[in-house]
């Protein structure tokens, strides 16, 4: 990276510059920067609607450094990682990229991410949170070895329509590229890694290489974007695209279980809604046996996507059943311009997860004045958006 | 005249129970031993131009409920929160506090990168056990071998606290309130200097090393305050911290309180088993319905009272009451800033507290010292110099220098400490000092040098006991001061405490002076006008 944490002086920068850092402040008109992991990031580059456009329209570049990365390798390293997530990791074959989860002992979530198999004995695990301490504990007996990276990749996500044609002019060849795959490519003095991954639900990929790289990578794309409606997006834009996509963040739509202060807010992957990634044939995994307890008992909190009448963001809304009693929490809420609706992720006590009945209470602040109201909320199947061209391979011509 | 309540001592829970009987309407009066005001929680300018915090240093655990209902920031209170702080470390290097999470974080990495990670999962099972233990500060504690219904559903509600939680949580919470801290922090830490740093709060004031049992508990005591909401944060009263007890003295002023200064209780006045008032050594004597005392348990009723008029097994137990002295205080007058080598030019760390004990085991070897009744050769320091923030105690360029030190016993392999046992400390203080900041000595103005042995004769705790009894489990909560008595009240009616002795303890907190005011009005059947309960816990 470009600024080392070795440094005596590191107080004197609290958050640092990632490796793209000269292209996205010189990109950043409004000055909204915030704090991911420690670096300083965008939030907002321009104008938050057409970032927002450019992700369904045409593509977008958004700086993925800060994302936690480990080096997981070793000839126990399929064995471990089996032992850690709540997916099957053999079925993960090398070149592919498993979306996947991890949990306590008790069967609480302590973050979401993908994995990468680079090797027959070597990974890549990215994640929002940082694990060292649970990974290395977890490691105990197995013959692996860890190691953070996170600041030695520079990683961008390219996502939109057109990012498979920009890639295509920048002169990778992604057209056998599947969903889940990646593939490696050199890059001006080094190399790229290109993965056809995303958080956006629509066709993108995500590029890695080293910080060195960086800049040429950025200005590569830019290049060869320039009639194809690239531009830089935040973090802001990115929300509201991972919504419609209906994918979590962990820290927004459920506390990590590390660092959990109150107890009743510990939840679980099948709470969160990802029962469908656990292998409950795989054998023994960190968690198994309060997830299967909770599997058979039934769980008292679901994940779910709603609907919700109206056009203003239900960000926050306390839910009820009946407009009477409180059953849930909106994590998450936006008016989605694809969709043209209202659309929103939420924690709901699984009683009440089928959706009768259910209304979201909405406070909209307008000059001043809280506008109050209780609109009808209904469950509907995640992602909420979804478009062929997220899987085409080759991808479409945009 | 007699005054409807007299309270024997103006440290800070004496002033703050005064304070909330006059609000109440009573005709409240303090006696106080000293020609000053404050008890521990004092400022005194013993050098010219240059105040001390002479005893208490720092300020965190002042509960916000008591300066809101004394309204004591309209009274002058500012607390300065102070950043920085560290841990320096014998090969030149230290490890450096930061308000900022990432810069500490980052700071934290540089001696290890799981420690860094730690800090999180630490700090999140720290704050677990202040959310149990703050709200428990500002409630009278139940008898536990009472069925008076008020005790009863005062055990209701604690048993409610402690089963609100998991199961593990539970197991946690009695693992934590009885280890000591070395091994509560080999479960998260395995940098030494990272765990000597995080040792630092549970072995102040108390003789126990960090190796003893019970020392987790100290260290949460010194954890579950705050400067202005900010959880675990810790800053300087303006003026030293006598400016606590200056904005008490005017907010009890204000309610009509009145306060004596400059000669102490000979002996408190006892007539057919109740207290009626007390006599000073100046001869005087005051009357009044119910005296409060401030001391501690120990002198209170072992040098003030006649034991005749005391139930046996009470004395007994407060004659047991632990109250063994573990620290001293060097406040210096400082000609210039030092210079500490290890340190960046202009970095943050010197404003806040700094120490020189690197590693647990030298912290262990400072209390064996202890032990075998001698002041340690290699003391544990907690220094600080508020100046760099509060330029007003000293003239422009000069700064007053704090430093609490561990371990001084309150007798010297048996018999009374001398002069030369006090140089000694001092010096063992200021060698130590001189090797991280070299030409530090040169810059000593003049030095206040407080063993125990001063800190009994002058302030008033027994054996210098800065809690005015130690903070272990065995004497906290309903066993504070002793069982039985854990409700401020004494064998002799109308004789109360509201000292440090008493539940929740010490520091300067005012809790207990705000508890045992609480009692104290509702024996009368008073309404307690402007005292809030605790914060809820949300």
């Amino acid at each position: 990276m470009t600024l080392q944490a070795s440094d005596l002086r590191h107080y004197e920068t609290p958050l640092l510059k990632t490796p793209f850092h000269a292209r996205t402040e010189a990109a950043c008109k409004t000055w909204s920067w915030g704090n991911w992991g420690g670096y300083a990031t965008v939030l907002t580059y321009e104008d938050l609607s057409m970032e927002h456009s450019a992700i369904r329209n045409s593509a977008t570049v958004y700086d993925l450094c800060p994302m936690i990365k480990y080096r997981i390798e070793g000839p126990d390293a399929t064995a471990f990682l089996d032992r850690l997530t709540i997916r099957n990791v053999a079925k993960l074959s090398v070149g592919g990229v498993q979306y996947t989860a991890w949990a306590n002992d008790a069967g609480h979530m302590l973050d979401d991410g993908t994995l990468f198999r680079l090797g027959p004995d070597r990974y890549r695990l990215c994640c929002q949170e940082r694990h060292l301490n649970w990974l290395l504990d977890s490691a105990f007996g197995f013959d692996v070895t860890i190691h953070e990276e996170t600041e030695e990749i520079a990683a961008l996500s390219l996502q939109g329509p057109t990012s498979g044609e920009i890639l295509r002019l920048a002169g990778f060849a992604i057209d056998g590229l599947k969903p889940f795959r990646m593939a490696e490519f050199p890059l001006a003095s080094g190399r790229l890694m290109i993965s056809r991954t995303g958080f956006t639900g629509d066709l993108g990929y995500e590029l890695w290489t080293t910080p060195d790289q960086a800049l040429a990578l950025w200005d590569l794309l830019f290049q060869a974007g320039k009639l194809h409606g690239i531009r830089p997006i935040g973090s802001e834009a990115l929300n509201m695209a991972r919504m419609e996509a209906g994918l979590i963040i962990t820290g927004y739509d459920f506390t990590p279980a590390d660092v959990c202060v109150r107890e009743d807010r510990l939840r679980s992957p099948l709470e969160m809604g990802l029962g469908w990634m656990v292998d409950w044939q795989k054998g023994h995994f960190t968690g198994k046996a309060a997830l299967v307890a909770q599997r058979d008992k039934g769980m008292k909190w679901s994940f779910v996507g709603l609907e919700i009448g109206g056009n203003i963001s239900a960000e926050g809304a306390i839910l009820y059943h009946a407009k009477k009693h409180e059953v849930g929490v909106i994590t998450g809420a936006i008016w989605s311009p694809v969709l043209k609706k209202n659309i929103a992720l939420a924690q709901v006590l699984t009683k009440y997860a089928g959706g009768a009945n259910l209304w979201a209470e909405i406070y909209a602040l307008r000059e001043l004045h809280y506008e109050k109201m209780m609109m009808r909320a209904q469950v509907v199947e995640r992602p909420f958006f979804v478009h062929d061209r997220r899987r085409a391979t080759p991808p479409g011509k945009y | 005249m007699t005054h409807d309540a007299l309270i024997i001592g103006a440290g800070h829970n004496g002033l703050v129970a005064a304070c909330y009987l006059a609000r109440a309407g009573l005709k409240v009066l303090v006696v106080e031993k000293n020609d000053w005001i404050g008890g521990a929680a004092v400022s005194r300018e013993l050098f010219p131009g240059f105040t001390y915090s002479n005893c208490s240093y720092v300020s965190s655990l002042f509960r916000p409920e008591i300066m809101r209902d004394l309204e004591l920031p309209k009274h002058g209170l500012q607390i300065l929160p102070y950043e920085g702080g560290a841990m320096f470390t014998e090969d030149g290097g230290y490890l450096g506090m930061f308000r900022d999470h990432e810069a500490n974080r980052r700071e934290i990495a540089r001696h290890s990168r799981r420690d860094a990670e730690a800090y999180d999962r630490y700090s999140r099972d720290i704050l677990r056990n202040c959310r149990l233990i703050r709200p428990m500060l500002m409630r009278r504690p139940p008898d536990l071998a009472s069925f008076a219904p008020r005790d009863l559903m005062e055990l209701a509600w604690l048993g409610k606290q402690i089963t609100g939680q998991s199961e593990a949580q539970i197991y946690d919470m009695l693992r934590f309130w009885t280890m000591s801290i070395a091994d509560f922090l080999d479960e998260y830490f395995e940098s030494p200097v990272v765990k000597a740093y995080q040792a630092v709060g549970s072995i102040i004031g108390t003789a126990l090393g960090p190796m003893s049992p019970g020392t987790a508990y100290v260290l949460l005591h010194h954890a579950m305050g705050d400067v202005d909401g900010n959880v675990g944060s810790w800053g300087y009263s303006r003026g030293g911290m006598g400016g606590i007890t200056k904005a008490l003295t005017a907010s009890l002023r204000a309610a009509g309180g009145e306060i004596v200064t400059g000669s102490g209780v000979s002996r408190i006045l006892v007539q057919n088993g109740r207290a009626v008032g007390v006599a000073l050594e100046n001869g005087n004597e005051h009357r009044a319905k119910r005296v409060i005392s401030n001391m501690d348990v120990r002198r209170t009723f072992l040098k003030h009272v006649e034991e005749k008029e005391l139930p046996g097994e009470f004395v007994h137990r407060v004659q047991r009451f632990k109250t063994r002295g573990s620290s001293g205080k060097l406040n210096i007058a400082l000609d210039g800033l030092p210079k500490f080598t290890a340190l960046p030019e202009g970095a943050p760390n010197i404003k806040g507290d700094m120490h020189f004990t690197d590693t647990i085991e030298k912290m262990e070897l400072a209390y064996d010292d202890w032990k075998a009744g001698h002041y340690s050769r290699d003391p544990f320091q907690d220094m600080m110099i508020p100046t760099l923030i509060d330029p007003t105690m000293t003239p422009p360029g000069k700064h007053f220098m704090s430093c609490f030190v561990q371990y001084a016993p309150p007798k010297i392999e048996g018999r009374d400490w001398t002069d030369a046992d006090r140089d000694g400390f001092r010096d063992a203080c200021l060698n130590q000092i001189e090797r991280y900041a070299p030409g530090f000595k040169s810059l000593v103005l003049h030095c206040e040098v407080r063993t125990p042995r001063e800190l009994e004769a002058e302030v008033g705790l027994t054996e210098g006991n800065i809690f005015q009894g130690e903070l272990t489990f065995d004497q906290m909560f309903f066993n504070r001061p002793v069982p039985g008595y854990a409700n401020y009240r004494s064998p002799i009616k109308d004789l109360w405490l509201c000292g440090s002795s008493t539940h929740p303890g010490g520091g300067v907190m005012g809790a207990p002076g705000r508890n045992a005011a609480a009692e104290v009005l509702r024996d009368m059947k008073m309404p307690a006008k402007d005292m809030s309960d605790a914060y809820a816990i949300v």
